[in-house]
This record gives structure tokens, sequence and C-alpha cells, in this order.
């Protein structure tokens, strides 16, 4: 479902985040982006996004070819995409609720279908208690918690991760990895940018690794020990 | 309506900026009221006096009846006179009394004798009276010739001094506005362009983003004009009963709240555009 073909991403300032990259990742896949930081996770992130487009080659997504896509078709596409932030981009001065409920504002809901939708994500990812707390009331774990709540609320095929466990302790680290998985197990596609290498290492699955922009990498993680 | 509630939030909370924007609003939109009452006013004047085309002969003191009688025949046999009305000084004081009734100071003053008999000749046509007072001049009883086309001609200078005057005021009113408009829009726009960037991420449309912003525009705009309007209409009513013993006879006032609705009502239309106007002004400007 998507797809990169000899994707090339240069900066203006002549920087080469992507070079040659060719790649497909099934629907319903959970797949792991790998690499050092600079390596080109989050521009990869960014193109699927329509952040920004590639210098050259082609990306799609379903049946969207994003190097064509007018903008007027990008809040579209990006109701398809749930995306962690990195930065998490969390407003702080609305409410846990309030924040979840922004994107389905945004996405002309009717307040009694978003108001319901809203709970349910809440109680998908377990924050419903902290649902009128701000942001800064709320410890590391939650916030990521609200920030995957806020990337569910359309019931998006795909979701990006950005980094998501990069300032948690191990243990909160792994509840969230888990709820990506729980995310996954229903069916939604999900990309994890991550330098954790015990997590990588653990969950057997898809590892795409980039290395100053190439993809130096592309394996399935099986079981060392049979 | 989300948008208007989202619009309202920006303003209550700054709550500073939007007070500036609506007084700015209200002081352009206060002008424009107050130089309508004027021209449209002085034209009813005008119109007044020229629908009236009449020229006053007042007599000497020994003009006697007689005179008087042989001129106002002399002159209604011209064919040009529509009506000739004789004033004796019992009339003339009867009417200063009428127009002076609350004042009983004026009253005490004035007898029958300093008032002067009078003639007053309406033509039917306004350019006749010229020719009128010609011969009204030229009699020997008659001291003194009233005649309206010199008021017409001073209130028509006078109107249009006005109006330019007012018509330059209005214009940097209202580029002021404009410009205090934009400032304060696109002060919003930066202060909160992390939560835009975020609204965008979360596929919120260019329009989405912008209505709230345009329809603050609105809002000053509209509320600005009202509070204007209202000032300048309620400081019509208070005037009213002075300016109506100054106009005697003259039928401006009361003005009625027709003319005052409709003019609310233009004035709003100018404030929605002037509003729309400097808000995409800002938010095409810091919103690329």
């Amino acid at each position: 479902m998507i797809k990169l073909e000899n994707v090339t991403k240069k900066y203006l300032t002549g920087n080469t985040a992507l070079s040659n990259i060719t790649l497909t990742i099934n629907r319903g896949d959970f797949v792991f982006l790998v690499g050092p930081s600079g390596s080109g996770k989050t521009t990869f992130f960014r193109l699927l996004t329509r952040q920004t487009i590639p210098t050259s080659g082609y990306i799609s997504i379903g049946d969207w070819d994003l190097v064509k896509l007018p903008n007027k078709k990008i809040p579209n596409l990006r109701k398809n995409i749930g995306v962690v932030f990195q930065d998490l981009k969390l407003l702080r001065d609305r409410t846990i609720y309030e924040n979840i409920m922004f994107p389905l504002e945004v996405g002309n809901f009717s307040p009694k279908d978003a108001a319901k939708r809203v709970q349910e994500v809440l109680e998908q990812v377990g924050i419903v208690e902290h649902k009128d707390k701000f942001p800064l009331q709320l410890s590391g774990g939650e916030l990521q918690r609200a920030a995957i709540a806020r990337a569910l609320a359309f019931s998006p095929e795909i979701i990006l991760a950005d980094e998501p466990t990069g300032n948690l302790d191990n243990a909160t680290s792994w509840e969230i990895v888990k709820l990506l998985q729980d995310i996954n197990s229903k069916g939604t596609t999900i990309i994890m940018a991550t330098h954790d290498t015990n997590i990588v290492d653990n969950l057997l699955k898809r590892v795409i690794t980039l290395e100053k922009g190439k993809l130096v990498k592309d394996e399935v993680r099986h079981a060392k020990h049979k | 309506m989300r948008h208007l509630q989202t619009s309202w939030k920006h303003m209550r909370r700054h709550p500073y900026q939007a007070l500036a924007a609506i007084f700015i609003m209200m002081l352009t939109f206060l002008a424009i009221s107050v130089f309508s009452f004027i021209v449209f006013g002085s034209s009813t004047i005008i119109k007044y006096f020229e629908s009236k085309p009449q020229v006053t002969a007042f007599f000497k003191e020994e003009a006697k009846q007689a005179n008087i009688d042989e001129l106002r025949a002399s002159l209604e046999q011209t064919g040009k006179v529509s009506n000739v009305k004789f004033v004796s000084k019992k009339d003339a004081l009867q009417i200063y009394k009428d127009q002076n009734k609350n004042d009983p100071l004026l009253l005490d003053l004035v007898t029958e004798d300093i008032l002067p008999a009078s003639l007053e000749i309406s033509t039917y046509k306004l350019d006749d009276l010229k020719a009128v007072s010609d011969t009204l001049k030229s009699s020997s009883y008659v001291s003194e010739v009233a005649y309206q086309k010199d008021i017409v001609s001073t209130l028509v200078a006078w109107t249009s001094g006005i109006r330019t005057v007012g018509i330059v005021l209005i214009a940097l009113l209202a580029l002021v506005s404009i410009f205090v408009m934009m400032t304060v829009i696109g002060f919003k726009v930066s202060q909160r362009r992390e939560e835009i960037e975020i609204m965008r991420l979360l596929s919120a449309t260019g329009w989405y983003i912008r209505w709230p912003f345009i329809l603050e525009g609105v809002i000053y705009g509209t509320l600005g004009t009202t509070l204007g309007w209202i000032l300048a209409s309620g400081g019509l009513m208070y005037a009213s009963p002075y300016l109506d013993s100054f106009l005697k006879g003259i039928p401006l006032l009361p003005v009625s709240p027709l003319f005052l609705f409709g003019l609310l009502l233009v004035e709003l239309l100018i404030a929605v555009v002037l509003g729309v106007f400097a808000s995409s002004l800002a938010v095409f400007r810091y919103l690329k």
C-alpha cells in the first residue's frame, strides 16, 4: 500500500536527506525504521504526509500519488495517516480531551460523533482518567499515549510514530510499543522510527535501516534461538 | 458557527486589542454617520428653500397701505407671481410671539412699532425671483429685500465644503482602521503560528484556518459600526429639540427612523467589506 520508487530528497541547503530509496510496505505491516539521528527517518515521514515532496522518484499510498497530489487534497490524505510526532505537538492551552477532539473538529465531525470517538480512543490508549488535564500535568508516557490517541482519532489506515519511546524509561517504552502492537493487530499499518535497539531486537518485526539517507538494510528479524 | 466560537475565543484572550480595533471602527463610523446627517440635513434644507421661491420685502415706516397695495397690484400683473401675502405690523408681532413664546424676556422687549410690515412674494420659478426682487428694490417704500437665493447659495457653498472635509476625514479614518485591524489580526496569526502549523498537520484546510481570523475582522467592523451609529443617532435625538427651534418651520426633524436604519444597513455593509478586506490582507500576508 505504501510504495517508494527511487525516491531522492535533497534540501535547498544541499543536504541529501534520502537517496534512491525503493521499498514497499504492505497493509497491516508493523515496520521499524531505524538509523542514527540525521539518517533520514523524519524526512521519510515528512514525505509520506506530504509536508514535502521528493526531489525525484515516485511515492504512492494506496491510490494517492503523493508527487502529483494537488494541495487541495492534502487534508484528505492526512486524515488517512495518523502521525505521532517526535515532539508530540500537543497544544498546551487545551486539555487532553480537547487535543484529541481537535482533529475531529477540524475534520468537521458532528460534536456528538466526535465526543463518542474521543471517548473510544481515550479508552483504547488507557488515559480516560487524565482527559481533563492539560499536557503539562501529564508524565512522558501519558503524553505519548495522548499523542497516539490523537493520531487514532480518524481511524487512519496508517500510523507513523516518530521516536515514540525517545524520552521514556524502559518499562514505559514497552507499554507504548505494546499499545502500538495492539493497534496494529486491528489492521492499522504502523511505521515506527526508533533507535531503541532493545525494542527492535526483541520484537522480531521487519526492520528498515537507513544510514546517511541510504537504505542499508531491509530485513525481517527472526528469533535468534530456536 | 464553530468558526465564530473560535473568533470569539481569540477576541476574549486579547480583549485590549479587540477593543482598540472596535473603537477605531466606531470612530470611523461615528464620523460617517455625522457627516451623513449633515449632508442629508443640508440638502433637505436647500430643497425646502428651492421649493419655495420667495422674496420678502420689508417696508419703511412711512409706507402707507395704499402704497403697498399699489406695489402688490403691479407685481401680480407680471404673471410671474404665484402668491403674495401681506404681513402687517400686527401679524409680524404675532409671528414673533409664536416663535418666541417660551422666552418672556424677548417678548417684553418687542412691540408692534419696531417690526416692519412686509410682503412675502412667491414666484412659480426660481429664476423669476431676481426680476421680482429688482422691482421691489426700485420702490422707494421698500427698506430691505430678503432674497432666498442668497441663503441657498451660501448653504450650497457650506455644504460642499463640509462634504469635502468629511470625505477626506472619513477616508483617513478608514485607512487607519484598516491598518489597525491588519496589525491586530496579523499579530494574532503570528502568535498562533505553532497552533496553525499543528492544525495543518492534522488535516485542516486553508479555509478552516483562515475563517476565524476573517470573521474576527467582520466582528470588529460590525460592532464598531453599531456603536458609532448608536452614538451618532443618540446625539441627533438629544440635539433634536434644540435644532428644531433653530430650523423654524423647515420640515427636517424628527429624522425618520427609516432613514436611520437605512443608514445603519449601508454602514454595516461598508464595515463588513472593510473588515473582510483588512483581515484578508493580514491573513494572506502572514499565513502563506
